[in-house]
């Protein structure tokens, strides 16, 4: 058996400090078995949320060592063990306790969102006909385990705090999702660069990068709406017949 | 005491697949609901399945109906169901399906662009809905993503921690936001419990931390009955190695695209041991085995996609014996159908992209090049809240269960991919007649003493905190290693009366746990009321699993290794009796209904 130091935050929104715990560790470990480890042995108080620790719920988001990740998905052997491995909390959101955030912003922005309403079926029945190939680009999207590490790691509500004006990366994906799903029916372009700021992203692809599900945000999900916010509200056509409908 | 105080028609305790879907069903009735999840929206237990939902929508093979599919269910479920419970999930499971698609859920499709179904242990046809091995994501997310705008109210990150009455009848419920620590009063006209099953009561499962019983062990306290609870599945394939990855489950679906079962001789195993029940119905051989999982209709499954209770109990034989994988598994290939596939590589990404996944992450094992190892894993409570089959209403007035945390509709074993539809068809039941039964209840009353009560109790770990006590942890441990090795997949009554009597003393440590901190998101205080429960439910499959003298479905007795006619007619019945004692008895099946058994006679 050998140990290895876990530096990992601890306070709550008044603040806080990290605190290191020397646990043993063993082979295959990921970071949160260390850090129930810890919270077993000495730490039982230590606030950390999880769920099925294996990389399908996504609820224990956090930052090791700065980078945003499932701590179920991050193997100890991938980190250097000779120093610390610092565990701290997303720093998009606001601070409940040690390695909880308070996400429930997230909750309210996707309320905001036209829900998806589907055209009349196609058949008596009731049911609708869809190939393979055309639901394949919403089932990428639909991947996504609502982990929020997309909108920890999006400068503009990391660094620019833009909750108010932009919903981030994941109801981008969100919205790609209805937006390109067959059978939808509702159009979310204006709110999309009027109220969600689709406008405020500017490709540096850092959601796509932390993805634990690998879904190709920037590219599949947040071009092609910029590009549908461009066709409708920009293209200059489709302007100069606006202005004559009044 | 401060507490927060609401007030909803209905409160549903859990919001997986079931409380999700009874959450809607309730609401469109028009009575207010509360959602109460232990979790965040969306996080729930259901997230994790992932073979897919049966419902014989007979898109891929049309010899498929209701009647197959309850057939089939019975047969699995060793004719231990509730034949009315069987009856309603086969007929209406159906409709469920295809209500997510038209709420958004985008399944894989056919050829002529219908929902894609595929094969499954003990399903005659393939009848599994499916998205990849994501399926329990896709259904949460729909319901969630289209519950969200039906007027619910959301209590997230919210434990209950007892049930209240008004004489009889459930009336509310008293629990904590776990973020915060504040109590919470939900007073209420229906309950619907909701809140899966048990699996944290053992050692090695596939279950979450929210698995420990907290339905079952509220319904019990409050006077319900529970039924069946020594049945609990094992699923045959959770993973092995990595230790701290042991238990996570490995989807049936990968039997169901081709993969096999070998021990370390590299023989398939599975195909020595088919029971008599199953004969008919399975492969000669591997080659018409392989032929069946390509979809050819005119050949029989193979022996590893027989039911969960038999593929479990092969992999422990092999392991018994010797024949096992390095760490205590058996093999499970699915990269063999390379060769039998031109671009099999890609055809297992895209089949089973989460098993790729997880493997090469947690495992770094790329299954597309070598076999998996695995072995069995708690998986699933066949027993639970015994409930009225229409209605879902438990034996206690106004208090419906629903999901795993009811029992009936499995029996015995339950079939994969009838979970997901168990979920939507008994979640839309008892959403609807919770609601109905709230319209008609006068206004009840809460009795403040008792809120007083159970708040101070549920605090009493702090009290306690602060001396040299143990903390919740140790307790949890010693009881998850007494079940996995005395209740667990083979059993004797020497064992489980080993674990019934060790009951007492884990009971009282419990009693006597100490928490430090304070109440803000404090996993060990969680833990030490989690505790209470777990020890309740993991009691009740002993005490169940000890008065059932043969081996039938998930229930393995090593002294009684037949099934016996005369059990197979009863269920066993565990209430808390008037001096506080668990009674556990057994009482008859009701009869099935006439029709029903020609139905069950016609697919034997």
């Amino acid at each position: 058996m050998t140990s290895a130091t876990f530096r990992i935050w601890r306070g709550n929104a008044k603040g806080g400090e990290f605190q290191d715990y020397t646990t043993e560790v063993s082979e295959g470990m990921v970071v949160l078995d260390a850090v129930h480890q810890v919270q077993a042995e000495q730490a039982n108080d230590l606030a950390v949320r999880w769920n099925c620790k294996a990389g399908k719920c996504g609820s224990c988001s956090a930052e090791v060592n700065g980078s945003p990740k499932l701590m179920c998905m991050t193997r100890l052997s991938s980190l250097p063990l000779d120093k610390p491995v610092t565990i701290e909390p997303m720093q998009a959101f606001p601070s409940i306790r040690d390695l909880v955030t308070d996400v429930s912003w997230n909750y309210q922005v996707k309320k905001e969102i036209q829900p998806f309403s589907p055209r009349e079926p196609d058949s008596a029945d009731g049911t609708w006909r869809m190939e393979q190939y055309d639901v394949e680009r919403v089932q990428e999207f639909r991947k996504c385990i609502e982990c929020f590490l997309c909108q920890d790691v999006c400068h503009v509500l990391r660094d620019h705090r833009l909750h108010g004006e932009f919903i981030g990366p994941r109801f981008f994906v969100y919205s790609a999702a209805l937006e390109m799903h067959p059978l939808d029916t509702v159009d979310r372009t204006t709110e999309l660069a009027n109220d969600h700021g689709v406008g405020y992203c500017n490709i540096t692809k850092c959601c796509t990068k932390v993805c634990p599900e690998e879904i190709t945000i920037t590219d599949n999900a947040i071009i092609p709406l910029k590009e549908r916010v461009v066709d409708k509200m920009y293209d200059p056509l489709t302007k100069l017949l606006r202005m004559f409908r009044g | 005491m401060d507490y927060e105080s609401y007030e909803h028609d209905v409160l549903v305790i859990g919001a997986g697949g079931a409380g999700l879907r009874a959450a809607i069903e309730a609401s469109s009735a028009g009575v207010s609901v509360g959602l109460v999840c232990k979790s965040l929206l969306g996080k729930a237990h259901t997230v994790m399945a992932e073979g897919g939902m049966a419902a014989a929508l007979a898109n891929v093979d049309d010899r498929d109906d209701w009647k197959v599919h309850f057939a089939d269910t019975m047969r699995g479920g060793q004719y231990l169901n509730n034949w009315r419970m069987a009856e309603l999930h086969a007929q209406e499971a159906p409709a469920r399906a295809r209500e997510l698609e038209a709420w958004g859920a985008v399944f894989d499709r056919t050829k002529d662009g219908r929902i894609l179904q595929r094969n499954f242990g003990g399903h005659k046809y393939p009848r599994l809905a499916h998205v990849g091995d994501r399926t329990g994501l896709e259904m949460i997310r729909t319901l969630q993503d289209h519950g969200i705008h039906q007027g619910i109210d959301v209590h997230m990150e919210c434990t209950i921690v007892e049930l209240l009455k008004d004489g009889d009848r459930v009336v509310g419920a008293f629990g904590y936001d776990r973020e915060r620590g504040r109590f919470q009063l939900f007073s209420a006209r229906a309950v619907v419990l909701a809140s899966g099953g048990i699996g944290r009561a053992f050692k090695v499962t596939s279950n979450s931390w929210e698995y420990t019983g907290d339905g079952h062990a509220l319904a019990y306290r409050a006077g319900a009955d529970l039924m069946d609870m020594e049945f609990v599945q094992f699923h045959p394939t959770g993973m092995v190695w990595p230790p701290s990855v042991r238990g996570i489950l490995v989807t049936e679906g990968v039997r169901g695209e081709g993969g096999v079962l070998r021990n370390s001789n590299g023989k398939r195993f599975m195909f020595e041991d088919i029971p008599d029940l199953y004969l008919s119905s399975t492969a000669d051989d591997e080659e018409e085995g392989w032929r069946y999982t390509q979809g050819d209709k005119n050949s029989r499954r193979p022996p590893e996609l027989l039911t969960r209770d038999h593929v479990a109990r092969c992999i422990v034989r092999e392991i018994k014996e010797g024949r096992g994988s390095p760490h205590q598994g058996v093999f499970l290939d699915i990269a063999w159908i390379k060769e039998r596939l031109p671009n099999g590589a890609e055809h297992i990404k895209k089949k089973l992209p989460s098993m790729y996944h997880q493997f090469k992450q947690l495992a770094g094992i790329d299954i597309t090049e070598e076999p998996m190892e695995v072995g069995p894993t708690t998986h699933y409570v066949m027993g639970g809240i015994r409930v009225d089959p229409d209605s879902q209403m438990s034996t206690v007035p106004g208090l419906f269960a629903a999901g795993e945390c009811a029992a009936g509709l499995h029996g015995a074993n339950r079939l994969g991919g009838n979970s997901l539809s168990d979920l939507l068809v008994f979640g839309q039941r008892a959403g609807q007649y919770a609601a109905s039964f709230a319209k008609e209840q006068g206004a009840a009353s809460i009795n403040q003493g008792r809120v007083e009560e159970v708040a101070r109790q549920a605090l009493e770990p702090f009290e306690r905190g602060e001396g040299n006590v143990e903390g919740p942890y140790q307790v949890q441990f010693d009881l998850q290693d007494m079940m996995q090795a005395q209740v667990g997949i083979v059993r004797t009554e020497g064992d489980i009366q080993k674990a019934i009597d060790e009951f007492p003393t884990l009971r009282s440590r419990a009693d006597r746990v100490g928490v430090q901190g304070n109440r803000e998101y404090n996993a060990g205080w969680h833990t030490a009321l989690d505790l209470r429960n777990l020890l309740m439910v993991a009691e009740a499959v002993a005490r169940s699993a000890i008065l059932r003298r043969e081996s039938r479905g998930a229930h393995f007795r090593e002294d009684y290794l037949q099934k016996d006619a005369e059990q197979g007619k009863l269920n066993t019945v565990v209430r808390l009796d008037s001096s506080g004692e668990m009674q556990v008895k057994q009482e008859a099946l009701p009869p099935v209904r006439g029709d029903l058994q020609e139905i069950i006679e016609d697919n034997k």
